[in-house]
């Protein structure tokens, strides 16, 4: 007992204490990193609630702007170009992402599928609004008309990196067990690819296009001079079509309080259609790999 | 080759199929380098180095030097890393060591979530919660307490350089922390556990072994996140102040070249000012892409092992064996006696 008790009291480093104490204060430190860190998350989304639901309401949601001055009015045809906009963003990247992500993922001719993977993921890197620029050279320059044509464009640029690297990334998740056996009972590697492959992968590539989508939807920058915004409710491609990222901007930046409540309210409807995205997105990846 | 069975041509065909698709990723990037590069071709053969080096923007003159935007686009990002590196790699660290699976996983959907929300609300919440409150009660502090020091110079108006930068921060801290994650996962564990073995507290093991040896990811995680504070545009442009100058103090309004871009290329009226506009974008791009290129390789080196180069020097190694050799401990579950007599 008495032998016990004194190696117990017997300091141990004469550094100890010192070293204890650094590491208390490093987790101190890192643990109020991370506070810091979700401070500015729960101050962005609790505004946006606080200043946006009130202007909130059906009328909102479904109507048309009104001229400055007269109260009321809504982005129902933002919501609706929104939707146009990313729709037709996906319908340009998905054709070119999906099978590039099952390129990516086939392991055959590995340097090209290198130098691409490289390309997928400088163009991840480029700047948005250069994104931008080049669909106004390319569909807006030409035809000397801002369209939705061109917006959807910029976003499906915007959206192909990321398809086809979350392509690749679930095409992989695939057991190879699953591959083989299908080679070995004779299916051609195309057949193994579109009947076994991706249906076993298609809820994570699903969950990528769901992702592109409202990373597509919550967009600004790329459409400022492509699809460029508009008054009215409009399904023409070569019309100019409004965005929601659009109407927020303009109405921010604006000298008008009316409008600034307007913006809050479309933060709000925006924030759920991208966040919700998200969150479908996240619970597909989950339930796949569980 | 005709005597090819019918599956196997189809096999060829849906393969070409394939790398079609994968060509058609590069041709895109190519097409908007070229794209770019073209249409600013008249700014900068007419410009020359000027076009960098000028620092007037007068689209009336038609004189145009990209200096003023490129200082700006420079400093909002310094800005922005002074304050999101710790801060990112500080979570990562809490993320991926410290805190239990279940805190992690929450905290991880939360930071994914600041991530995914529009960069159009942050300008938003930039330019009526966080300007404001900088105007009012932040910047006039800051100048109580360091007087006429010239970083902090002139009239507190909320918007300008340090607004931008750290609303960049706060965009850019989620990129950081994530990847700074993933690469830390990656750290093998028996790294962790040689070092806890010897008797190293946790933040031995992690300054030690675990940092050293994600050294080049970390970097390639805090250029990946540079990367997007130098072409983030729309809550930049929400908050910098739209003035065209240099100035040495954070207060001042300024311009980047990603705002220059989003504010006038709609109504760029004659062919040179649209070219300079695509000259500011040529020099953005340029910019980072050659980061993001440098970063992909650094992240990928990690993965690949490549770190493992930097093993011979890890600190642990080198400095603290002898030390935690030392503890008696008398059951060997504990990683040290837990501070009772």
């Amino acid at each position: 007992m008495d032998a016990l008790e004194a190696v117990r009291l017997r300091p141990v480093s004469p550094r100890l204490g010192r070293r204890r104490f650094a590491d208390r204060v490093f987790r101190a430190a890192v643990f109020g990193a991370v506070i810091v860190v979700l401070m500015p998350l729960a101050a962005i989304l609790g505004t946006i609630v606080v200043r946006g639901a009130p202007a909130l309401n059906w009328d909102f949601l479904t109507s048309l702007p009104k001229p400055v001055g007269e109260t009321g009015g809504g982005v129902g045809h933002a919501i609706l170009g929104t939707l146009i906009l990313a729709l037709g963003g996906l319908l340009m990247a998905v054709p070119v992402g999906v099978p590039a992500g099952v390129f990516l993922a086939s392991d055959r001719m590995p340097r090209l599928a290198g130098a691409i993977r490289m390309c997928a993921d400088v163009l991840a890197g480029v700047p948005s609004i250069v994104v931008g620029m080049f669909a106004y050279t390319l569909l807006v320059l030409p035809f000397k008309q801002f369209s939705a044509l061109a917006g959807a464009f910029a976003l499906s640029v915007i959206m192909l990196p990321t398809i086809a690297r979350t392509t690749e990334e679930v095409v992989r998740l695939v057991p190879s067990t699953l591959t083989e056996a299908a080679l070995a009972l004779g299916a051609p590697r195309w057949r193994v690819m579109l009947k076994v492959v991706l249906p076993s992968a298609g809820k994570g590539v699903a969950a990528g296009i769901i992702a592109a989508f409202s990373r597509g939807a919550g967009e600004t920058a790329p459409l400022m001079f492509t699809a460029f915004g508009s008054q009215f409710l409009s399904f023409s491609p070569l019309q100019p079509i409004a965005a929601l990222p659009l109407v927020l901007f303009n109405y921010a930046v604006s000298p008008y309080d009316d409008w600034h409540a307007q913006a809050w309210a479309a933060a709000l409807v925006l924030a759920a259609l991208v966040l919700a995205g998200n969150v479908i997105a996240r619970f597909a990846t989950a339930r796949r790999s569980s | 080759m005709p005597s090819r069975p019918k599956s196997s041509r189809v096999d060829t065909a849906f393969h070409a199929t394939l790398v079609l698709a994968g060509l058609g990723v590069a041709t895109v990037l190519a097409g908007v380098a070229w794209e770019v590069l073209s249409l600013s071709g008249e700014a900068l053969s007419k410009g020359g180095i000027g076009f960098l080096t000028g620092t007037t923007w007068d689209p009336v003159t038609e004189e145009f030097g990209a200096l003023p935007a490129l200082y700006g686009t420079l400093l909002t990002s310094a800005v922005a890393l002074v304050i999101a590196v710790p801060l990112g790699i500080g979570s990562a660290v809490f993320l991926s060591e410290i805190a239990t699976s279940r805190v992690a996983t929450v905290v991880g959907v939360l930071v994914d979530l600041l991530a995914a929300i529009p960069s159009v609300i942050y300008g938003l919440w930039g330019l009526f919660v966080l300007a404001p409150l900088l105007r009012e009660h932040v910047q006039p502090a800051v100048q109580a307490v360091f007087g006429d020091f010239p970083l902090f110079a002139g009239t507190p108006l909320g918007v300008g350089y340090g607004t931008a930068g750290l609303l960049l921060a706060i965009m850019v801290i989620p990129v950081i922390t994530s990847v700074s994650r993933e690469v830390l996962r990656a750290v093998p564990e028996t790294q962790r556990e040689a070092a806890t073995a010897l008797g190293a507290t946790r933040f031995e093991v992690i300054r030690g072994t675990v940092l050293p040896y994600a050294r080049r990811g970390l970097v390639g995680a805090v250029v990946l996140g540079l990367g997007r504070a130098l072409g983030e545009t729309m809550a930049v442009t929400m908050v910098i102040g739209n003035r065209y100058d240099i100035s040495a103090s954070l207060f001042a309004p300024g311009y980047t070249l990603a705002a220059v871009i989003a504010n006038e290329f709609s109504e760029a009226f004659s062919p040179h000012y649209l070219s300079a506009l695509a000259g500011l974008a040529v020099v953005l791009l340029g910019t980072t892409l050659i980061l993001n290129a440098g970063a992909r390789l650094l992240v990928r080196g990690v993965a690949t092992g490549g770190a493992r180069k930097n093993g011979d020097r890890h600190r642990f190694s080198r400095k603290s064996v002898s030390v935690p050799i030392s503890v008696p401990s008398s059951d060997p579950g504990k990683e040290a006696p837990d501070g009772r007599p």
